[in-house]
């Protein structure tokens, strides 16, 4: 049965004529160049226009700065990948918890045992394997380690940028990185906290994705 | 084909007209929409050039869109996406049907799809036991108010605050009254967190999808997409044929005009690309993605070379925006799913002229929205053609209904018109009888709808060629004084 | 100073049906303002119709046939001036169109070629220069759709209200927004077309001009009906017509 629509709407589509147009020529503009500065500028301004917390630290820094954001909320539990390289970074670090900062708990369990608990947690933190500039936007490419909902379901979402990887463009990015050959399951452009204008176009932040967005461009 | 609601186009249209508050929200909105977008595109020459190269990107997709089917359902399956397809909607509601049944899923999540609307998939959900709920918060409001949507990215957008506060008080159990619009969405983001939660399945619309890789691409704001499309065991996804893009390439500029058009952004909140359900090892993600790839009359449209660039259209809505049109009457009144100057081709050619004939006339064709529209549709033309197959029997129109509008008092006023512009010595008479009646022209027909709120025209008393003739213009001195000769070129034919 | 070509340039004029029927000072004008700048201007008699009317309406044969006697009026190797945006888009952009598969293709894309729009004449080929002998007065500006997406002349227009003077422009708030009139759209959704003309002439008003100045006569027709209608006390013109009027001075007729 299914075939037959198949087969049906293909036909259709091979009787329609539409090879007797000729293709036409695309052009694209030169791309962009900034050097690394600009793009870290670029990235930043856009990302806090669009309310996302952006700090650029020295990449050995990083956690200090993190732990410096946690305290000040006074979050109970925050969740990483586990067995993810952030993930072992921190633990290091964070001496399981007390001196302010919160539990950190790893997503080890499928999203079926887990799910109650993401919904509770204070904050995600997950890496990047990327971000794009002239829009405003970190690209998330999840695994096995950081499961798509680390960043979707607690209100906050910590990213972790490399300043090596920032892209001028997506088109940079994806052609940079040889998308094409390689999609994960479940590539992501994330630009801040989740928003909405739809009742009298007035800006509301925090709708079903996170609440707020922290994001830590690594120098 | 299911049988729309009965569409009274002029009552919808006088009943919106009177609506002072409907007028003033769809003014405010449409002015805040046409200002962000200016605002995203500053550089008009960069535009332009953006137009062309969307206009070409998906030109050439539609020209291989057989072949660039195939290939995306190769892709996806090789990714272990399922793919279906569906002639009609009625065909594609009984494949998602099928779907849910299989996973008991009696409670299901959805994302915004227009192609869902075209389906009426969630009404034909309900009679069938399964509640979808929509997670989108305008989607959301207009739900629980049943209503349908009234623009294509801003579906409540006809409602103001009060309006949404008594919807949400009424209809969402132990929700106090409340205009406050960060109170109102912490009540939608409550409501709807605990459904993403337990739902089985989500469904969402596709917004691209790439040939080259068998990827969905699916832009939005909320999270709520996300939410659809991860957290439930199944993820549906609904879709036109004709948003196949051919290649990754293809979506960077194709996302920049959809969300510049569409809300005034250089990019959402997020730009969701799906290629597979989980992957061993994953820990989230649906175990099962679904495809229905819907038809609907878009193989039909494609046959005719002009209709067929109704289908670039990337679903914008920014034709809606600076329509002249729309702002007065507001989406409801077009009395079908696409609202506006879109609407007003795709109702036509999908539903046929004997149901939506009027819809085509229903516009000054003054242009605004092909000056704006990020793929150039040339949206003034197809008006145009519609207009002509409405009054035309054409046995091999792809439009049904063709030659339906024909009327006997037209075709007369049309006939006599020619007649009129061929025999200058008619159409003097013609003019002088209408100046001579002056004020004592009846006011029927068309001058009773004129006059009702302009004063008659009035016919000058000599023609341009009489004067031109009489005052002997075009024989006479230049400026300087010298006389030119006799070079009055009155010419016979 | 005026560009004076230094053979006579020679122009045809289309007066357009309803500056024939409705406005035919405007046509006055308009030639007024062409042999003053030392253009010979032609008229072809029995000129009627671009055919727009029939061809927006779907009755393309009709247009056609109408479209045709242009054709042969018009056949010399002139630059054809016409005093409406929405004619001259008609004839400019839509006669290859509507002339496509068959016999007159090639004299319709010869014809599309010469045609100009008022404005665009004077400014871009005649570089008129305009001296402006009326009181100081204000006016506003209606856009008309065509004029200003078809044929891209409204800049050209506004240019030449600027060299006047004494004349003051005001904006109004809504300079490109449809007054309606849309041809048959008028008549077939008759309370939209009134909310739309409605809503223009509140605009108008609003500037506090006396004059609204359009270079189209089925906008001026619409606008001026309900003006009139409202007893708003604004008067439309036709663009030729004002300038001519503001620049002529004590000059007799030609």
């Amino acid at each position: 049965m299914n075939d037959t629509a198949r087969e049906r709407i293909l036909s259709r589509l091979d009787a329609a004529g539409l090879a007797k147009e000729r293709p036409g020529a695309v052009e694209s503009p030169a791309p962009e160049t900034w050097r690394r500065e600009e793009k870290i500028r670029r990235l930043q301004s856009q990302m806090e226009a669009m309310r996302t917390e952006v700090h650029v630290v020295e990449a050995d820094r990083w956690i200090d700065r993190l732990k410096a954001i946690v305290r000040k909320r006074e979050w109970k539990e925050i969740v990483c990948g586990a067995g993810s390289v952030i993930a072992t970074e921190l633990q290091s670090a964070w001496e399981g918890g007390g001196d302010g900062l919160p539990k950190q708990v790893f997503y080890e369990e499928r999203i079926e045992s887990f799910k109650e608990y993401l919904f509770t947690v204070d904050a995600g933190v997950t890496s990047t394997v990327g971000a794009v500039a002239d829009t405003g936007a970190v690209i998330l490419w999840p695994t096995p380690a950081e499961p798509r909902t680390l960043s979707l379901v607690p209100p906050v979402h910590i990213a972790l940028v490399d300043a090596d990887q920032i892209f001028v463009s997506l088109d940079e990015a994806m052609q940079a990185q040889g998308w094409k050959d390689r999609m994960p399951a479940n590539a992501l452009l994330i630009s801040g906290p989740s928003k909405t204008a739809d009742i009298e176009f007035t800006l509301v932040f925090g709708v079903h994705g996170p609440k707020e967005m922290i994001v830590l461009i690594k120098t | 084909m299911e049988t729309a609601p009965s569409f009274d186009f002029k009552k919808n249209i006088e009943k919106a007209l009177s609506d002072a508050q409907l007028r003033k929200n769809l003014r405010s909105a449409m002015d805040i929409l046409v200002a962000k977008r200016k605002t995203v595109f500053p550089d008009a020459d960069m535009l332009e050039r953006l137009r062309t190269k969307g206009n070409a990107l998906k030109r050439n997709a539609l020209i291989q869109l057989p072949r660039l089917l195939e290939r995306l359902e190769a892709n996806c399956t090789k990714n272990g996406i399922q793919v279906h397809w569906a002639e009609t909607a009625p065909e594609a509601n009984g494949i998602v049907l099928e779907i849910l049944r299989r996973h008991d899923a009696a409670e299901v999540v959805k994302g915004k799809s227009m192609v869902s609307e075209e389906m009426h998939l969630n009404h034909f959900l309900a009679e069938n036991g399964i509640d979808a709920l929509e997670t989108d918060l305008g989607e959301f409001i207009i739900q629980l108010n049943h209503e349908t949507p009234s623009h294509i990215i801003v579906p409540a957008i006809h409602k103001n605050r009060d309006e949404v506060a008594r919807i949400f008080c009424e209809k969402i159990p132990d929700t106090p009254y409340t205009e406050n619009v960060e109170a109102l969405t912490a009540i939608a983001r409550k409501t709807l967190r605990a459904r993403f939660a337990r739902a089985k399945a989500g469904i969402s619309g596709v917004n691209m999808a790439v040939a080259e890789t068998g990827t969905l691409v699916l832009v939005e704001n909320e999270g709520n997409g996300r939410m659809c499309t991860t957290v439930p065991e199944v993820h549906i996804a609904v879709m036109g044929i004709e948003k196949v893009v051919e290649r990754l390439s293809d979506v960077p500029p194709l996302l920049r005009l959809l969300t510049g058009s569409a809300t005034g952004q250089v990019i959402t909140t997020y730009v969701n690309m799906i290629t597979s359900p989980r992957k061993p090892g994953e820990k989230d993600g649906p175990k099962e993605v679904h495809l229905v790839l819907l038809d609907n009359g878009r193989s039909r449209i494609l046959a005719d070379p002009a209709f067929r660039e109704t289908l670039l259209c990337i679903r914008c809505g920014t034709c809606l925006n600076h329509c002249p049109v729309y702002v007065r009457i507001g989406g409801h009144a077009y009395g079908h799913v696409y609202p506006g100057p879109i609407g007003k081709l795709l109702t036509p050619m999908m539903e046929g002229l004997s149901r939506a004939g009027e819809l085509p006339a229903a516009s000054s064709l003054c242009g605004a929205c092909e000056a704006v529209c990020p793929v150039k549709i040339p949206i003034a033309s197809l008006l145009r053609r519609l207009r002509h197959e409405n009054v035309r029997e054409n046995p091999n129109s792809v439009v049904e209904g063709s030659g339906v509008g024909k009327n006997l008092a037209e075709t007369l006023v049309w006939k006599g018109w020619v007649l009129a512009n061929l025999q200058p010595a008619l159409n003097r008479l013609g003019v002088k009888g209408v100046s001579w009646m002056g004020d004592r022209l009846p006011r029927i027909g068309p001058l009773k709808e004129w006059t009702s709120v302009r004063t008659a025209p009035r016919f000058a008393g000599k023609t341009l060629h009489e004067r031109i003739k009489e005052d002997e213009i075009v024989k006479s001195r230049n400026w300087d004084g010298k006389v030119k000769s006799s070079r009055c070129k009155a010419r016979k034919f | 100073m005026a560009k004076t070509p230094s053979r006579s340039m020679k122009v045809y004029f289309f007066g357009t049906c309803l500056v024939d029927s409705i406005f035919p000072e405007a046509g006055v004008a308009a030639i007024r303002l062409l042999k003053r700048e030392g253009v010979e201007v032609v008229f072809p008699k029995a000129q009627s119709c671009c055919g727009q009317p029939a061809f927006n309406a779907g009755f393309f044969d009709e247009a056609r046939t109408v479209a045709k006697k242009q054709l042969r009026l018009f056949s010399g190797p002139y630059p054809i001036v016409v005093p409406s945006g929405s004619c001259a888009g008609m004839m400019k952009h839509h006669y290859p169109t509507l002339f496509s598969k068959t016999p007159e293709l090639q004299d319709a894309r010869r014809f599309s070629h010469r045609v100009y729009e008022l404005s665009e004449f004077l400014v871009r080929v005649l570089d008129i220069r305009l001296k402006d002998q009326g009181p100081p007065m204000k006016v506003t500006w209606h856009s008309s759709c065509h004029a200003l997406r078809e044929m891209g002349v409204i800049e050209d227009s506004k240019s030449l209200i600027r060299q006047l003077q004494d004349v003051t422009l005001v904006e109004l708030e809504r300079e490109a927004e449809c007054c309606g009139f849309g041809g048959t759209f008028a008549i077939k959704q008759p309370a939209v077309s009134a909310a739309m003309v409605k809503d223009k002439i509140e605009d108008i008003a609003r500037t506090g001009a006396s004059t609204v100045l359009s270079g189209d006569c089925g906008c001026l027709l619409n606008i001026n009906g309900a003006l009139a209608y409202q007893k708003t006390p604004v008067a439309g013109v036709h663009l030729a017509q004002f300038l001519w009027e503001r620049t002529r001075g004590n000059r007799a007729f030609l």
